[in-house]
């Protein structure tokens, strides 16, 4: 019944939805335990249990694997698939572009200059076990100076994207930035020690291990404003949809709705990438596959459809990203890339999916 | 119905735009401009005349060289962008590039200026919603995705999404188009009911100059050269600006059935004995084929109406029809 009371006025169908939504919870509930419990280190189910809810353990090995490296992991990994795809969901959003994200625009880019700018010019190396030895002032500076980076390739992009209406030169445009961004990183690595070039070049497989303590807290509360930003910003987004003119005529401040945007997606890519390094692919894929399982394009909807679609995503790539049955672990980077990059050639593939979103 | 206080008025309005630092080319001006309650107002000019410039200025969208707009007593640069959507929405030329938003969505967008932070919809807002798909005719496709709509459709649906921003005035740039003519002349109808029904101003530019001179009550004339003039279309039609505002090498605008001609009365001169639709359109085919229709020529065609049968005569022969008519013309003047 409900079902054709929506079809009969045209109304967004909430019960389907929240249907949707409690199965990707549950969805995320079971990867979320599966990464926790799966590691080089073999613990049995039923002790990883034990330790997820009362805490305790016979063996301390155990329950500090569990407790100070899987936990913290697996959270860096939800907070990064919320991060990641919706910052790449306002991009999309704010460039009209369905291939706008974080990674391809070069707004990771900008967060690593901003990050090499704090670790070199320190004197310090760039890489997490750098960043998990930085106090607490140290990790503020790394996450504005990841945020500032963001933003300042983001305006920058925003001011071509202005000029530039074709979707396809704008991306060639933002790969290019990205490019540049990454010569002047790769310029000063030139100039380094061979120790901070290695030390680099592990920051840009990504690692979600490297966050711990203090700093994931830091991390999740600017994220987590960096999402309220996002979802308070929902109804901004949904009237930018039907193009900048009508946006305006219909009462919208154009340039307040840009900056919060703006600020909203460099808070949420500038810091994950500061903390994980340049994740790819989460960004632009998972936005599409919310569209296509929410068949909407509400951004009261895709917001959180976003976050669980890309938490256990992420989730399952960094469980991917352990070899389940070997000792050796990927990084994060690969596997990203290797699931996201046919999601976005089945993306440009599928016509109507780009044609639908922004046509 | 001109005796209240205009719902959009424009002072002393120079148009343009700034063309590099200092140079500023202005399109026409000083424009003394009133939009009233109930009224249907066509802006009519040839391409590059600056109507979209005059209707963005209008909508408060760009700033004006000289001069001011105002509604409800108020600059419209001067006030809040919603509460300027309060008093007026625009409906553009062209599609919306928001395939994946249904049409009930897009329609509800309209609340914008009138929702809390995160648009929730309540009861009141429904209501207008569901009034505004009902008078445009738009509830039938309400849950389909903007990306399946015709083009017709999809500019029904952009008018109801202004109807829902319940604003006094409406102005629409060039909203016919794209659309082809059955779905102009509904939208021109729909426009014209609205302005009488709910007493909205409403103003539109078009290129439809027939079906403007026919629906518009008032029609503003931009002229390429910076002249414009206001008045009834009858009037315009009559004291010729229209004429002159079109006015174009190789085509004229024929006062009596107010309608450009492709063909201008010059050719071979024949006369045609008839009357009514029969005769108008022997003398459209006729002026096709290069004839100049005269009383004046000695050769004549006459039409023999007999019941509900039509017959044309020629030079002692007799045809069915208009085609069997100009072939036997063909050969008598040596057309191929």
């Amino acid at each position: 019944m409900n079902v054709a009371i929506h079809t009969a006025t045209g109304k967004y169908n909430w019960t389907a939805s929240i249907g949707k939504m409690t199965a990707l919870a549950l969805l995320l509930l079971i990867v979320f335990l599966m990464d926790v419990a799966f590691g080089s280190v073999s613990i049995p189910l039923r002790n990883v249990l034990d330790i997820m809810l009362s805490g305790k353990a016979e063996n301390p090995a155990w329950l500090y694997i569990i407790k100070e490296i899987r936990i913290p992991k697996a959270i860096t990994a939800v907070i990064a698939g919320c991060a990641l795809p919706v910052s790449g969901l306002q991009m999309q959003t704010l460039f009209r572009n369905p291939l706008a994200s974080p990674s391809i625009l070069g707004i990771s880019a900008g967060a690593g200059l901003g990050v090499a700018l704090v670790m070199l010019s320190a004197g310090s190396v760039t890489t997490i076990y750098a960043i998990s030895e930085l106090g607490i002032s140290g990790t503020w500076l790394l996450l504005l100076a990841g945020s500032l980076g963001a933003a300042a390739i983001m305006l920058l992009i925003l001011g071509i994207s202005v000029r530039i209406r074709d979707n396809v030169i704008m991306l060639v445009v933002g790969v290019m930035i990205g490019n540049i961004t990454l010569s002047i990183i790769s310029i000063w690595q030139y100039f380094s020690s061979p120790e901070q070039v290695k030390d680099y070049l592990i920051w840009t497989f990504g690692s979600l291990g490297g966050v711990t303590g203090s700093q994931l807290y830091l991390l999740a509360t600017v994220v987590a404003v960096g999402l309220l930003i996002a979802f308070a910003s929902s109804k901004v987004l949904d009237t930018l949809l039907l193009g900048e003119q009508y946006a305006r005529s219909m009462g919208l401040t154009i340039n307040n709705a840009r900056l919060l945007i703006i600020g909203s997606t460099s808070l949420l890519a500038g810091s994950v990438t500061a903390f994980c390094g340049p994740i790819s692919f989460i960004g632009i894929a998972v936005p599409h596959l919310a569209r296509s399982l929410f068949n909407t394009s509400d951004h009261r909807v895709l917001t959180p459809a976003c976050c669980l679609m890309g938490t256990s995503l992420m989730l399952i790539c960094d469980i991917a990203s352990q070899l389940p049955g070997s000792n050796s672990v990927l990084p994060i980077n690969v596997i990203t890339s290797l699931i996201g990059s046919p999601i976005v050639i089945w993306i440009i593939m599928s016509r109507n999916n780009l044609k639908n979103s922004f046509r | 119905m001109n005796s209240t206080a205009p719902l959009l008025k424009a002072s002393r309005l120079h148009i343009g735009y700034n063309k590099g630092k200092k140079e500023e080319k202005v399109l026409a001006g000083p424009l003394e401009l009133a939009i009233h309650a109930g009224q249907l107002i066509c802006l009519l000019g040839p391409n590059g005349a600056g109507k979209s410039t005059l209707i963005r200025t209008l909508a408060g969208l760009q700033p004006a060289i000289s001069g001011t707009v105002e509604t409800g007593g108020k600059n419209i640069n001067r006030l809040h962008p919603k509460e300027r959507a309060k008093r007026l929405s625009m409906v553009l030329t062209g599609r919306v590039e928001a395939g994946n938003l249904n049409a009930y969505s897009v329609i509800a967008l309209g609340r914008f200026p009138y929702t809390n932070w995160l648009g929730a919809m309540q009861p009141d807002d429904l209501k207008i919603v569901q009034w505004a798909m009902q008078t445009t005719d738009t509830t039938s496709y309400a849950d389909r995705k903007m990306i399946e709509l015709s083009d017709g459709e999809s500019q029904k649906v952009m008018l109801a999404r202004a109807l829902v921003q319940d604003t006094p005035v409406i102005i629409l740039d060039e909203p016919t188009a794209h659309l082809d003519l059955p779905n102009r002349i509904s939208l021109m109808r729909l426009l014209h009911q609205l302005a009488k029904a709910t007493g909205k101003g409403i103003l539109l530019s078009t290129h439809d100059l027939d079906l403007a001179l026919q629906s518009a009550d008032e029609v503003w004339l931009q002229r390429n050269d910076g002249q414009f003039t206001i008045g009834a279309p009858e009037d315009i039609v009559l004291n010729g600006t229209f004429e002159a505002a079109f006015h174009k090498e190789g085509f004229a605008f024929d006062k009596n059935s107010g309608t450009f001609i492709i063909h201008n009365n010059v050719g071979k001169p024949i006369r045609l004995e008839g009357e009514g639709a029969a005769f108008f359109w022997t003398k459209r085919a006729l002026l096709r084929e290069g004839f100049a229709v005269t009383d004046e020529a000695a050769a004549g065609i006459q039409i023999i109406e007999s019941g509900n049968t039509l017959q044309w005569k020629y030079n002692n022969e007799t045809h069915n029809t208009i085609a069997a008519l100009l072939a036997q013309l063909r050969t008598h003047y040596g057309i191929h």
